[in-house]
Protein backbone atom coordinates (compact mmCIF):
# COMPACT_ATOMS: atom_id res chain seq x y z
CA UNK A 1 0.00 0.00 0.00
CA UNK A 2 2.64 2.44 1.04
CA UNK A 3 4.43 1.15 -2.46
CA UNK A 4 1.88 2.33 -4.71
CA UNK A 5 1.54 5.61 -2.94
CA UNK A 6 5.28 6.25 -3.09
CA UNK A 7 5.17 5.66 -6.73
CA UNK A 8 2.30 8.34 -7.38
CA UNK A 9 3.68 11.87 -8.52
CA UNK A 10 3.40 13.57 -5.29
CA UNK A 11 0.59 16.18 -5.37
CA UNK A 12 2.68 19.43 -5.46
CA UNK A 13 5.75 17.84 -7.70
CA UNK A 14 8.02 20.67 -9.63
CA UNK A 15 5.69 19.73 -12.65
CA UNK A 16 2.47 21.12 -11.10
CA UNK A 17 3.77 23.38 -8.82
CA UNK A 18 4.76 24.83 -12.34
CA UNK A 19 1.71 24.75 -13.40
CA UNK A 20 -0.11 26.50 -11.18
CA UNK A 21 3.29 29.51 -11.08
CA UNK A 22 3.67 30.28 -14.51
CA UNK A 23 -0.01 31.92 -15.63
CA UNK A 24 0.46 34.05 -12.88
CA UNK A 25 3.94 35.78 -14.57
CA UNK A 26 5.21 34.69 -17.81
CA UNK A 27 1.80 33.03 -18.94
CA UNK A 28 0.05 35.44 -17.84
CA UNK A 29 -3.23 34.58 -19.85
CA UNK A 30 -4.39 38.12 -20.39
CA UNK A 31 -0.79 39.86 -21.05
CA UNK A 32 0.85 37.15 -22.87
CA UNK A 33 -1.09 34.42 -24.33
CA UNK A 34 -3.98 37.47 -25.15
CA UNK A 35 -6.99 35.84 -23.75
CA UNK A 36 -9.89 36.43 -22.04
CA UNK A 37 -9.81 40.44 -22.41
CA UNK A 38 -13.53 40.64 -23.72
CA UNK A 39 -15.06 40.55 -20.19
CA UNK A 40 -12.15 41.47 -17.87
CA UNK A 41 -11.67 45.55 -18.62
CA UNK A 42 -15.18 46.26 -17.83
CA UNK A 43 -15.41 45.29 -14.64
CA UNK A 44 -12.34 46.77 -13.60
CA UNK A 45 -13.79 50.41 -12.34
CA UNK A 46 -13.77 49.46 -8.76
CA UNK A 47 -11.76 46.86 -6.61
CA UNK A 48 -14.99 44.66 -5.68
CA UNK A 49 -16.41 43.92 -9.07
CA UNK A 50 -13.19 43.18 -10.01
CA UNK A 51 -12.54 41.10 -6.82
CA UNK A 52 -15.69 38.99 -7.63
CA UNK A 53 -15.29 38.36 -11.13
CA UNK A 54 -11.87 37.64 -10.30
CA UNK A 55 -13.18 34.94 -8.08
CA UNK A 56 -16.31 33.75 -10.47
CA UNK A 57 -13.90 32.87 -13.15
CA UNK A 58 -11.74 31.07 -10.58
CA UNK A 59 -14.19 28.59 -10.03
CA UNK A 60 -15.51 28.04 -13.38
CA UNK A 61 -12.53 27.44 -14.97
CA UNK A 62 -10.66 25.14 -12.12
CA UNK A 63 -14.47 23.25 -11.80
CA UNK A 64 -14.75 23.47 -15.43
CA UNK A 65 -11.57 21.69 -16.34
CA UNK A 66 -12.13 19.27 -14.06
CA UNK A 67 -14.97 18.25 -16.08
CA UNK A 68 -13.71 18.28 -19.23
CA UNK A 69 -10.66 16.17 -18.01
CA UNK A 70 -12.56 13.42 -16.60
CA UNK A 71 -14.98 13.32 -19.80
CA UNK A 72 -12.00 13.75 -22.59
CA UNK A 73 -11.66 10.09 -23.63
CA UNK A 74 -15.46 10.37 -23.94
CA UNK A 75 -16.26 13.44 -26.07
CA UNK A 76 -15.77 13.11 -29.86
CA UNK A 77 -13.45 15.11 -31.36
CA UNK A 78 -16.53 16.64 -33.70
CA UNK A 79 -18.66 18.50 -31.10
CA UNK A 80 -16.42 19.42 -28.63
CA UNK A 81 -16.91 22.67 -28.65
CA UNK A 82 -20.73 22.31 -28.70
CA UNK A 83 -20.08 20.06 -25.13
CA UNK A 84 -17.45 22.66 -24.11
CA UNK A 85 -19.72 25.66 -23.99
CA UNK A 86 -22.41 23.37 -22.91
CA UNK A 87 -20.13 22.62 -19.45
CA UNK A 88 -19.17 26.42 -19.23
CA UNK A 89 -22.76 27.74 -19.74
CA UNK A 90 -23.72 25.54 -17.06
CA UNK A 91 -21.38 26.33 -14.53
CA UNK A 92 -21.85 30.03 -15.18
CA UNK A 93 -25.35 29.46 -14.48
CA UNK A 94 -24.82 28.57 -10.98
CA UNK A 95 -22.29 31.55 -10.71
CA UNK A 96 -24.57 33.43 -11.58
CA UNK A 97 -27.53 32.15 -9.46
CA UNK A 98 -25.29 32.25 -6.62
CA UNK A 99 -23.95 35.69 -7.19
CA UNK A 100 -28.09 36.58 -7.29
CA UNK A 101 -28.47 35.19 -3.80
CA UNK A 102 -26.06 36.30 -2.27
CA UNK A 103 -24.13 39.15 -3.28
CA UNK A 104 -27.07 40.87 -5.13
CA UNK A 105 -25.68 44.93 -5.58
CA UNK A 106 -22.68 43.59 -7.03
CA UNK A 107 -24.28 41.09 -9.14
CA UNK A 108 -25.79 44.18 -10.39
CA UNK A 109 -23.09 46.31 -10.89
CA UNK A 110 -21.70 43.31 -12.83
CA UNK A 111 -25.02 42.75 -15.49
CA UNK A 112 -24.49 41.32 -18.41
CA UNK A 113 -20.02 40.61 -17.50
CA UNK A 114 -21.11 37.27 -15.51
CA UNK A 115 -22.69 36.01 -18.38
CA UNK A 116 -20.21 37.12 -20.74
CA UNK A 117 -17.58 34.43 -18.88
CA UNK A 118 -19.13 31.85 -21.01
CA UNK A 119 -17.69 33.49 -23.82
CA UNK A 120 -14.16 34.26 -21.96
CA UNK A 121 -11.46 33.15 -24.24
CA UNK A 122 -9.14 31.69 -21.27
CA UNK A 123 -11.77 28.85 -20.37
CA UNK A 124 -12.31 28.12 -23.89
CA UNK A 125 -8.78 28.22 -24.57
CA UNK A 126 -7.70 26.21 -21.61
CA UNK A 127 -10.52 23.16 -22.28
CA UNK A 128 -8.65 23.00 -26.10
CA UNK A 129 -5.06 23.38 -24.68
CA UNK A 130 -5.43 21.54 -21.48
CA UNK A 131 -7.63 20.11 -20.12
CA UNK A 132 -8.44 17.79 -23.28
CA UNK A 133 -4.74 15.91 -22.90
CA UNK A 134 -4.77 15.82 -19.36
CA UNK A 135 -5.30 14.45 -15.82
CA UNK A 136 -7.73 15.69 -13.38
CA UNK A 137 -5.68 17.02 -10.78
CA UNK A 138 -3.18 18.97 -12.98
CA UNK A 139 -6.05 20.68 -15.24
CA UNK A 140 -7.45 21.61 -11.85
CA UNK A 141 -3.88 23.07 -11.02
CA UNK A 142 -4.13 24.74 -14.63
CA UNK A 143 -7.20 25.86 -14.24
CA UNK A 144 -6.50 27.79 -10.59
CA UNK A 145 -3.45 29.34 -11.96
CA UNK A 146 -4.39 30.52 -15.04
CA UNK A 147 -7.64 31.71 -13.34
CA UNK A 148 -5.35 33.06 -10.50
CA UNK A 149 -3.13 35.12 -13.38
CA UNK A 150 -6.44 36.69 -14.99
CA UNK A 151 -7.65 37.70 -11.46
CA UNK A 152 -4.39 38.82 -10.67
CA UNK A 153 -4.13 41.60 -13.81
CA UNK A 154 -8.38 42.49 -13.35
CA UNK A 155 -7.30 43.48 -9.71
CA UNK A 156 -4.26 45.45 -10.35
CA UNK A 157 -6.08 47.67 -13.12
CA UNK A 158 -8.95 47.97 -10.62
CA UNK A 159 -6.60 48.97 -7.76
CA UNK A 160 -4.76 51.72 -9.43
CA UNK A 161 -8.47 52.79 -11.52
CA UNK A 162 -10.20 53.00 -8.63
CA UNK A 163 -7.42 54.81 -6.29
CA UNK A 164 -6.21 57.77 -9.24
CA UNK A 165 -10.50 57.81 -10.16
CA UNK A 166 -11.88 57.97 -7.42
CA UNK A 167 -9.33 58.49 -4.68
CA UNK A 168 -10.65 54.91 -2.85
CA UNK A 169 -9.34 51.72 -2.39
CA UNK A 170 -12.46 49.08 -1.50
CA UNK A 171 -14.79 51.84 -0.78
CA UNK A 172 -12.14 53.26 1.75
CA UNK A 173 -11.71 57.24 1.05
CA UNK A 174 -7.38 56.77 1.12
CA UNK A 175 -6.54 60.03 -0.04
CA UNK A 176 -9.14 61.86 1.77
CA UNK A 177 -7.90 60.25 4.70
CA UNK A 178 -4.44 61.23 3.89
CA UNK A 179 -5.36 64.34 3.46
CA UNK A 180 -4.05 64.84 -0.31
CA UNK A 181 -7.24 66.95 -1.24
CA UNK A 182 -6.47 69.13 1.17
CA UNK A 183 -3.29 70.11 -1.08
CA UNK A 184 -4.99 70.93 -4.21
CA UNK A 185 -5.28 67.29 -5.74
CA UNK A 186 -8.46 66.73 -7.86
CA UNK A 187 -9.57 62.78 -8.95
CA UNK A 188 -8.69 61.73 -12.30
CA UNK A 189 -12.27 61.52 -13.97
CA UNK A 190 -10.91 59.69 -16.58
CA UNK A 191 -9.48 56.76 -15.10
CA UNK A 192 -13.06 55.52 -14.72
CA UNK A 193 -13.83 55.71 -18.42
CA UNK A 194 -13.42 52.62 -19.99
CA UNK A 195 -10.82 53.94 -22.88
CA UNK A 196 -8.52 53.90 -19.30
CA UNK A 197 -8.50 50.58 -18.48
CA UNK A 198 -7.18 49.62 -22.22
CA UNK A 199 -4.04 51.97 -21.46
CA UNK A 200 -3.59 50.73 -17.94
CA UNK A 201 -3.40 47.05 -19.13
CA UNK A 202 -1.08 48.94 -21.99
CA UNK A 203 1.06 49.95 -19.58
CA UNK A 204 1.04 46.40 -17.36
CA UNK A 205 2.20 44.64 -20.37
CA UNK A 206 4.75 47.32 -21.25
CA UNK A 207 5.97 47.15 -17.61
CA UNK A 208 6.37 43.30 -17.65
CA UNK A 209 8.04 42.98 -21.49
CA UNK A 210 10.78 45.37 -19.91
CA UNK A 211 11.55 43.19 -16.74
CA UNK A 212 10.96 39.95 -19.17
CA UNK A 213 12.93 40.70 -22.30
CA UNK A 214 12.08 37.25 -23.87
CA UNK A 215 8.40 37.98 -24.10
CA UNK A 216 9.23 41.09 -26.84
CA UNK A 217 7.57 40.59 -29.88
CA UNK A 218 8.81 41.50 -32.91
CA UNK B 1 -38.49 54.95 -37.89
CA UNK B 2 -36.82 57.80 -35.91
CA UNK B 3 -36.27 55.61 -32.85
CA UNK B 4 -35.16 52.37 -35.24
CA UNK B 5 -32.14 55.10 -36.66
CA UNK B 6 -31.35 56.25 -33.22
CA UNK B 7 -30.74 52.86 -32.09
CA UNK B 8 -28.86 52.16 -34.60
CA UNK B 9 -26.47 55.10 -34.85
CA UNK B 10 -26.18 55.44 -31.23
CA UNK B 11 -24.61 51.30 -30.82
CA UNK B 12 -22.00 52.10 -33.38
CA UNK B 13 -20.75 55.14 -31.63
CA UNK B 14 -21.86 55.53 -28.50
CA UNK B 15 -22.36 52.22 -27.04
CA UNK B 16 -19.22 50.68 -29.38
CA UNK B 17 -18.88 47.16 -28.96
CA UNK B 18 -14.95 47.37 -28.58
CA UNK B 19 -14.58 51.31 -27.24
CA UNK B 20 -17.30 50.81 -24.62
CA UNK B 21 -17.87 47.80 -23.19
CA UNK B 22 -14.48 45.63 -24.74
CA UNK B 23 -16.71 43.05 -26.11
CA UNK B 24 -14.71 41.04 -28.60
CA UNK B 25 -11.30 41.88 -28.14
CA UNK B 26 -10.07 38.64 -28.29
CA UNK B 27 -10.53 38.23 -31.83
CA UNK B 28 -9.87 42.17 -32.23
CA UNK B 29 -6.11 41.79 -31.30
CA UNK B 30 -5.61 38.60 -32.82
CA UNK B 31 -6.89 39.27 -36.49
CA UNK B 32 -6.42 42.64 -37.02
CA UNK B 33 -2.51 42.52 -38.40
CA UNK B 34 -3.76 42.95 -42.16
CA UNK B 35 -7.15 45.08 -43.12
CA UNK B 36 -8.23 42.64 -45.87
CA UNK B 37 -8.55 39.62 -42.88
CA UNK B 38 -10.71 42.20 -40.86
CA UNK B 39 -12.78 43.39 -43.29
CA UNK B 40 -14.22 39.38 -43.50
CA UNK B 41 -14.44 38.69 -39.78
CA UNK B 42 -15.66 42.49 -39.39
CA UNK B 43 -18.78 41.53 -42.22
CA UNK B 44 -19.19 37.77 -40.76
CA UNK B 45 -19.81 39.83 -37.42
CA UNK B 46 -22.27 42.01 -38.61
CA UNK B 47 -24.16 39.06 -40.46
CA UNK B 48 -24.26 36.78 -36.99
CA UNK B 49 -25.09 39.46 -34.71
CA UNK B 50 -28.08 40.51 -36.93
CA UNK B 51 -29.28 36.97 -37.39
CA UNK B 52 -28.68 36.20 -33.35
CA UNK B 53 -30.23 39.52 -31.80
CA UNK B 54 -33.77 39.12 -33.53
CA UNK B 55 -33.78 35.44 -32.84
CA UNK B 56 -32.81 35.68 -29.51
CA UNK B 57 -35.14 38.61 -28.83
CA UNK B 58 -37.97 36.04 -30.40
CA UNK B 59 -36.28 33.08 -27.72
CA UNK B 60 -36.67 35.58 -25.04
CA UNK B 61 -40.13 37.03 -25.49
CA UNK B 62 -41.89 34.24 -26.29
CA UNK B 63 -40.07 31.46 -24.17
CA UNK B 64 -37.35 32.93 -21.43
CA UNK B 65 -38.38 35.98 -19.81
CA UNK B 66 -40.77 35.97 -16.62
CA UNK B 67 -44.52 35.20 -17.95
CA UNK B 68 -43.46 34.62 -21.36
CA UNK B 69 -45.43 31.62 -21.39
CA UNK B 70 -48.70 32.90 -20.87
CA UNK B 71 -49.49 32.40 -24.81
CA UNK B 72 -49.39 28.46 -24.02
CA UNK B 73 -51.85 28.42 -21.37
CA UNK B 74 -53.06 30.90 -18.59
CA UNK B 75 -51.24 28.65 -15.82
CA UNK B 76 -48.02 29.08 -16.96
CA UNK B 77 -48.25 33.14 -16.86
CA UNK B 78 -45.93 32.62 -13.82
CA UNK B 79 -43.21 30.71 -15.11
CA UNK B 80 -39.81 32.40 -15.49
CA UNK B 81 -37.40 30.62 -17.17
CA UNK B 82 -34.76 33.51 -17.39
CA UNK B 83 -32.24 31.42 -16.05
CA UNK B 84 -31.93 29.51 -19.14
CA UNK B 85 -30.94 32.45 -20.99
CA UNK B 86 -27.43 31.65 -21.79
CA UNK B 87 -27.55 28.17 -22.52
CA UNK B 88 -30.44 29.13 -24.89
CA UNK B 89 -28.81 32.37 -26.73
CA UNK B 90 -25.20 30.19 -26.95
CA UNK B 91 -26.84 27.44 -28.34
CA UNK B 92 -28.63 29.64 -31.18
CA UNK B 93 -25.29 31.32 -31.53
CA UNK B 94 -23.12 28.09 -31.82
CA UNK B 95 -25.39 27.12 -34.59
CA UNK B 96 -25.92 30.09 -36.36
CA UNK B 97 -21.78 30.32 -36.52
CA UNK B 98 -22.04 26.72 -38.02
CA UNK B 99 -24.35 28.03 -40.77
CA UNK B 100 -22.22 31.07 -41.39
CA UNK B 101 -19.28 28.54 -41.90
CA UNK B 102 -20.78 26.83 -44.23
CA UNK B 103 -21.95 29.31 -46.46
CA UNK B 104 -18.82 30.55 -46.16
CA UNK B 105 -17.34 27.72 -47.15
CA UNK B 106 -19.01 27.33 -50.12
CA UNK B 107 -18.95 30.97 -52.08
CA UNK B 108 -15.93 32.05 -50.99
CA UNK B 109 -13.16 29.60 -50.12
CA UNK B 110 -10.61 32.12 -50.16
CA UNK B 111 -11.63 34.32 -47.25
CA UNK B 112 -12.58 30.92 -45.87
CA UNK B 113 -9.12 30.18 -45.64
CA UNK B 114 -8.02 33.25 -44.51
CA UNK B 115 -10.14 33.89 -41.57
CA UNK B 116 -8.57 29.82 -40.49
CA UNK B 117 -9.45 29.39 -37.11
CA UNK B 118 -11.42 32.48 -36.24
CA UNK B 119 -14.73 31.59 -37.97
CA UNK B 120 -15.74 29.18 -35.67
CA UNK B 121 -14.63 31.37 -32.71
CA UNK B 122 -17.22 33.95 -33.21
CA UNK B 123 -18.90 31.53 -31.68
CA UNK B 124 -17.23 32.56 -28.50
CA UNK B 125 -16.59 35.92 -29.46
CA UNK B 126 -17.87 38.13 -26.51
CA UNK B 127 -19.68 40.46 -29.17
CA UNK B 128 -22.33 38.33 -29.97
CA UNK B 129 -23.12 36.84 -26.91
CA UNK B 130 -22.81 40.17 -25.28
CA UNK B 131 -25.70 41.46 -28.26
CA UNK B 132 -28.09 39.14 -27.03
CA UNK B 133 -27.34 39.80 -23.16
CA UNK B 134 -27.63 43.83 -23.47
CA UNK B 135 -30.97 42.95 -26.19
CA UNK B 136 -32.59 41.01 -23.17
CA UNK B 137 -31.14 43.76 -20.64
CA UNK B 138 -32.30 46.71 -22.49
CA UNK B 139 -35.79 45.54 -23.17
CA UNK B 140 -36.38 46.97 -26.65
CA UNK B 141 -39.97 46.80 -27.43
CA UNK B 142 -39.57 45.44 -31.09
CA UNK B 143 -38.03 42.85 -32.89
CA UNK B 144 -37.47 45.47 -35.56
CA UNK B 145 -35.48 47.58 -32.69
CA UNK B 146 -33.91 44.49 -31.73
CA UNK B 147 -32.51 43.65 -35.21
CA UNK B 148 -31.64 47.49 -35.33
CA UNK B 149 -29.43 47.15 -32.42
CA UNK B 150 -27.65 44.31 -33.46
CA UNK B 151 -26.73 45.73 -37.17
CA UNK B 152 -25.60 48.72 -35.24
CA UNK B 153 -23.26 46.36 -32.82
CA UNK B 154 -22.32 45.22 -35.73
CA UNK B 155 -21.62 47.80 -37.42
CA UNK B 156 -19.53 49.53 -34.67
CA UNK B 157 -17.56 46.09 -34.67
CA UNK B 158 -16.70 46.49 -38.24
CA UNK B 159 -15.65 50.21 -37.80
CA UNK B 160 -13.10 49.27 -34.89
CA UNK B 161 -11.37 46.76 -36.32
CA UNK B 162 -10.90 48.12 -39.77
CA UNK B 163 -9.40 51.16 -38.25
CA UNK B 164 -7.07 49.60 -36.12
CA UNK B 165 -5.94 46.94 -38.75
CA UNK B 166 -5.20 50.04 -40.83
CA UNK B 167 -3.46 51.73 -38.04
CA UNK B 168 -1.67 48.20 -37.43
CA UNK B 169 -0.41 48.24 -40.96
CA UNK B 170 1.23 51.14 -41.13
CA UNK B 171 2.88 51.18 -37.22
CA UNK B 172 4.93 48.56 -38.52
CA UNK B 173 7.04 51.62 -39.86
CA UNK B 174 7.23 53.28 -36.64
CA UNK B 175 10.23 53.15 -34.29
CA UNK B 176 8.00 51.88 -30.88
CA UNK B 177 9.83 50.61 -27.88
CA UNK B 178 10.90 47.38 -27.99
CA UNK B 179 9.06 46.26 -24.82
CA UNK B 180 5.52 47.80 -26.40
CA UNK B 181 5.62 46.25 -29.49
CA UNK B 182 2.41 43.89 -30.93
CA UNK B 183 0.39 43.82 -28.16
CA UNK B 184 1.23 47.09 -25.53
CA UNK B 185 0.90 49.45 -28.09
CA UNK B 186 -2.12 48.03 -29.66
CA UNK B 187 -3.78 48.16 -26.49
CA UNK B 188 -2.75 51.84 -26.04
CA UNK B 189 -3.84 52.77 -29.35
CA UNK B 190 -7.28 51.35 -28.86
CA UNK B 191 -7.84 53.52 -25.61
CA UNK B 192 -7.23 56.56 -27.45
CA UNK B 193 -9.59 55.45 -30.25
CA UNK B 194 -11.75 54.99 -27.37
CA UNK B 195 -11.03 58.35 -25.97
CA UNK B 196 -12.18 59.78 -29.47
CA UNK B 197 -14.83 57.56 -29.89
CA UNK B 198 -16.29 59.30 -26.82
CA UNK B 199 -16.66 62.45 -28.11
CA UNK B 200 -19.89 61.01 -29.98
CA UNK B 201 -21.63 60.77 -26.47
CA UNK B 202 -24.69 63.13 -26.77
CA UNK B 203 -25.37 62.57 -30.42
CA UNK B 204 -29.52 61.79 -30.76
CA UNK B 205 -31.18 61.88 -33.69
Amino acid sequence: MSEEVKKREPLFSAKNRKLLTTPLGKNNPITVQVLGICSALAVTVKLEPAFVMAISVVAVLAIGNVVISLLRNMIPPRIRIIVQLVVIAALVILVDQVLKAFAYDVSKQLSVFVGLIITNCIIMGRFEAFAMANKPWPSFLDGLGNAAGYGLILIIVAFFRELLGSGTVWGYPLFEKLGIYSVGYENNGLMILPPMALITVGIIIWVQRYKNRELIED
Amino acid sequence: MQDLINIFVKSIFIDNMIFAYFLGMCSYLAVSKTVKTSVGLGFAVIFVLGITVPVDYLLNEYLLSPGALAWLSPELATVDLSFLSFIMFIAVIASMVQLVEMIVEKFSPALYNSLGIFLPLIAVNCAILGGSLFMQEREYQSIAEATSFGLGSGVGWFLAIVAIAAIREKIRYSNVPPALRGLGITFIITGLMGIAFMSFMGIKI
